[in-house]
């Protein structure tokens, strides 16, 4: 049954009927693609060099990497589950990007994308991670959230505290290649292990598709709910396909731990809660990961994960912890000060509006949070979240009394 | 090729798996769309690998709007309308009044066919207006083509219009690399198309790559204008000011049959058969893909009762003078032909003509204050 149009038509017969049909003698070899010959046809016709893409205007992590002899040996290149190259830039080649902002411009469609196309995805995880070469070095995995110090902050400055990270479950295609079959998959898999979680993290899965009124009303007032992407980097990735069909929202009865079902990734799983207390947030974290993991092994599924890229998730800037962890912080005086750019930097940490990744902070509030996703593991990143949010609150209490504030050092890259 | 051209990994999930939830669909796709016909039309491929889901993507991500009816669907290349036509035969009737898998499809571009249409009242009529589409044989069409391919289109319409002469002599603009001066006497001339923003055209693919291989055409008159890779392979227009459809209508038989003779001597001729006319992306432009139409003032007309009716009998249809999706602006509407499969080219403009004609008399009459009720016409 599977593709019986095409061994119908196949052979020297279906040759005859293509050319009968009007298609012409070069595009009917072109069009016949399960004829061994046509593809080498079909390379004559349209050799890689007509297909590459124009890219004078572009200024994302894609464009700077690839290259007509990158293209021309990966473009007839497939995945088992029949992704290819053009699939994975289309949206680098769409959305040029900002003069300002680097994007990524490329995604993966499944977990071997990293692997067929790495001769692209390579120069651009290292170009995006700051230098980590994923042919000579490992990424470290480490949940043991006891080990964090001093993660228990000031509640007069901090507001709120949240970890956030992906998860992909091992052979099923990634959001922008998944069939609606695969995504309700996905779904099935991911809310029968959520049912399974107890105590302070028992919850509740609301399918998208379904929700009523008062279930969306609250979900809102939560600030839990997420939409349709409406931004053209997801849309040109084919990530809004389908929607709402297997898109959903899972979180606890307390409201601390939350799963996102089927947008960006396959799932985003975040904790958190109001006030200081990010040893808590990310215990929470731990616990709440290792216990989903163990439920879905129970039934045969496993997440995607390598020692060379860590977590598998659809964004090659979200690989290896996949990691976001974050506050809400008050710093009226050192946010005004000169110093403060350098000192998030020296930190490695950034700085958004508390609207998320695409806003501008409103009034003194920022929402702070690691740069780094692949390289460190988790419990050293959100170390380094603590100990440069920590150094902030510092500073911003000796200006209120006046007194002299540093810029921090730098704190040390990669691990060789 | 942008689109999975291997169906077979999806094969292994069951139809009834991957059938869309079209629950709270209103697309003329939706309608047709059953889980018997997926299951019969999943598995199979058009040689360059469009597949059903692909056809109806579109129409998955976009269930509709309660009063307007979206197709829902759309061809990846010439060979869907064959493949798949146990959804597109009934989809095709559904939007265009009955017309049945036996039909055949009658095309006449001889403009000297047509009569009067030079005498609609410029008091009135303050433009007219007829476009077509046309697709190139031996490319896959702009949901599905490689970037290699719309290039290709590219190059044989440049080389193609760049032949053209004497009324039809005229330049070239590609998207890509347009100066801000060029960009802006286009848009004032009101000829410069954007990149698609609507979702039953993003959804379908067919804004990949832009403003790769896309491009503006026009004669040095201004009165004659092709759109190159945009939702077809090319958008053909003919216009002008004033109520002269009779020399629009001249000027497009005349420019189209200049055109297509010069892609016939590269062996790209244009996709046609007996059955569907011209063959397009979107099934609603099938036959003659034509819309032939005018601005013109109703502004007592458009409020009287019958209006609608009116439009209906006459197989017309009305817009807003800024295209599909807008409203009328001061009592100017774009009346247009509502038919394009089964009818020629010269029967629809015909019937434009005949009716925008009828429909300022009746302005005239209503304008002194008279009844227009004898004047309404039977059902053509």
């Amino acid at each position: 049954m599977a593709g019986s149009f095409t061994r119908m038509i196949g052979g020297r017969n279906g040759a005859v009927l293509l050319a009968s049909l009007g298609a012409g003698t070069m595009a009917t070899g072109f069009l016949m693609s399960d004829n061994p010959l046509a593809a080498e046809v079909r390379t004559k016709l349209y050799p890689p060099s007509s297909d590459y893409p124009d890219l004078r205007k572009h200024n994302n992590c894609m464009a700077k990497a690839l290259t007509p002899a990158i293209y021309g040996r990966l473009r007839d290149k497939i995945t088992p589950n029949n992704w290819t190259l053009d699939q994975c830039i289309q949206t680098g080649v769409d959305n040029p990007g900002h003069p300002f902002i680097k994007t990524v411009g490329c995604v993966a469609g499944d977990e071997e994308s990293y692997e067929a196309f790495s001769e692209l995805f390579d120069p651009i995880i290292k170009d995006r991670h700051n230098g980590y070469d994923p042919t000579t070095m490992t990424h470290p995995t480490d949940l043991d959230a006891s080990k964090i110090t001093n993660g228990v902050f000031d509640d007069k400055y901090v507001l709120s505290s949240r970890v956030r990270t992906g998860r992909s479950i091992r052979g099923l295609s990634l959001p922008p290649a998944c069939s609606r079959a695969e995504r309700r998959e996905v779904e099935r898999v991911v809310v029968m292990a959520l049912a399974g979680l107890k105590g302070d993290l028992a919850g509740r899965y609301y399918g998208l598709r379904d929700l009523t009124d008062k279930e969306q009303q609250q979900l809102i007032d939560d600030h839990f709910l997420f939409d349709k992407p409406v931004s053209p980097l997801l849309t040109c990735a084919f990530m809004a396909r389908d929607w709402p069909d297997a898109r959903g929202i899972w979180h606890n009865n307390e409201k601390t731990f939350l799963i996102w079902v089927n947008e960006e990734d396959h799932t985003r799983v975040i904790s958190m809660e109001k006030g200081g207390n990010m040893k808590r947030v990310f215990g929470r974290f731990c616990r709440g990961l290792k216990q989903v993991e163990q439920l879905i092994q129970e039934r045969g599924w496993e997440f995607m994960w390598n020692e060379r890229l860590g977590y598998i998730l659809t964004c090659p800037s979200n690989l290896g912890t996949g990691l976001r962890a974050g506050v809400h912080v008050r710093l009226p005086n050192l946010s005004k000060d000169i110093r403060f750019s350098k000192s998030l930097d020296n930190l490695r940490l950034q700085k958004r509006g508390t609207g998320g990744v695409d806003t501008a902070a409103t009034g003194d509030t920022f929402d702070i949070s690691n740069n780094d996703r692949l390289g460190k593991s988790e419990v050293e990143l959100v170390q380094m979240l603590v100990d440069g949010v920590n150094y902030l609150i510092e500073c911003e209490k000796k200006m209120e009394k006046g007194q002299y504030i540093k810029v921090p050092s730098p704190v040390t890259q990669y691990r060789k | 090729m942008a689109k999975n051209c291997h169906n077979d990994y999806k094969m292994k999930f069951s139809g009834d798996e991957e059938f869309p939830d079209l629950s709270l669909h209103n697309n003329h796709m939706a309608k047709v769309l059953t889980k018997e016909i997926y299951a019969k039309l999943r598995g199979k491929s058009t040689p360059s690998g469009f597949t059903v889901d692909d056809v109806i993507q579109t129409g998955v991500d976009n269930p509709g709007h309660p009063f307007i009816m979206t197709v829902g669907c759309v061809a990846g290349d010439e060979e869907c309308y064959e493949a798949f036509k146990e959804l597109l035969d009934p989809i095709i009737s559904d939007r265009h009044s009955g017309y049945k898998p036996t039909d055949k499809h009658s095309t006449d571009l001889n403009f000297e066919n047509l009569k009067g249409g030079d005498d609609l009242d410029p008091n009135y009529v303050l433009s007219s207006r007829v476009r077509t589409g046309r697709s190139i044989k031996g490319f896959t069409l702009p949901p599905h083509n490689s970037r290699g391919e719309r290039r290709g289109i590219e190059k044989l319409s440049i080389e193609a219009l760049a032949s053209l002469d004497g009324e039809f002599k005229g330049k070239y603009y590609p998207l890509s690399g347009m100066t801000d001066a060029e960009q802006d006497l286009l848009i004032n001339d009101h000829f410069l198309f954007d990149k698609p923003v609507s979702p039953p055209l993003t959804c379908a693919g067919m804004a990949r790559d832009w403003p790769d291989g896309r491009g503006i055409w026009h004669n040095n008159n201004k009165t004659f204008l092709v759109w190159v890779n945009e939702e077809d392979h090319l958008r053909v227009i003919s216009m002008q000011q004033g109520g002269n459809m009779k020399e629009v209508f001249r000027r497009f038989c005349v420019g189209l049959q200049n055109i297509e003779g010069i892609f016939k001597k590269h062996n790209h001729g244009f996709m046609w058969n007996e059955h569907l006319g011209y063959i397009l992306t979107c099934p609603s432009n099938l036959g003659t893909g034509l819309r032939g139409g005018v601005h013109v003032k109703l502004p007592k007309l458009s409020t009287h009762a019958k209006f609608e009716e009116i439009l209906t009998r006459l197989r017309l249809q009305k817009r807003g003078t800024g295209g599909v999706d807008t409203a009328s602006v001061g009592g100017v509407f774009d009346i247009s032909n509502a038919d394009r499969l089964g009818s020629s080219e010269v029967a629809q403009v015909q019937m434009v003509v005949d009716g925008v004609k009828l429909m300022v008399e009746m302005e005239k009459k209503l304008e002194k204050g008279e009844a227009i009720d004898s004047m309404i016409p039977a059902q053509k």
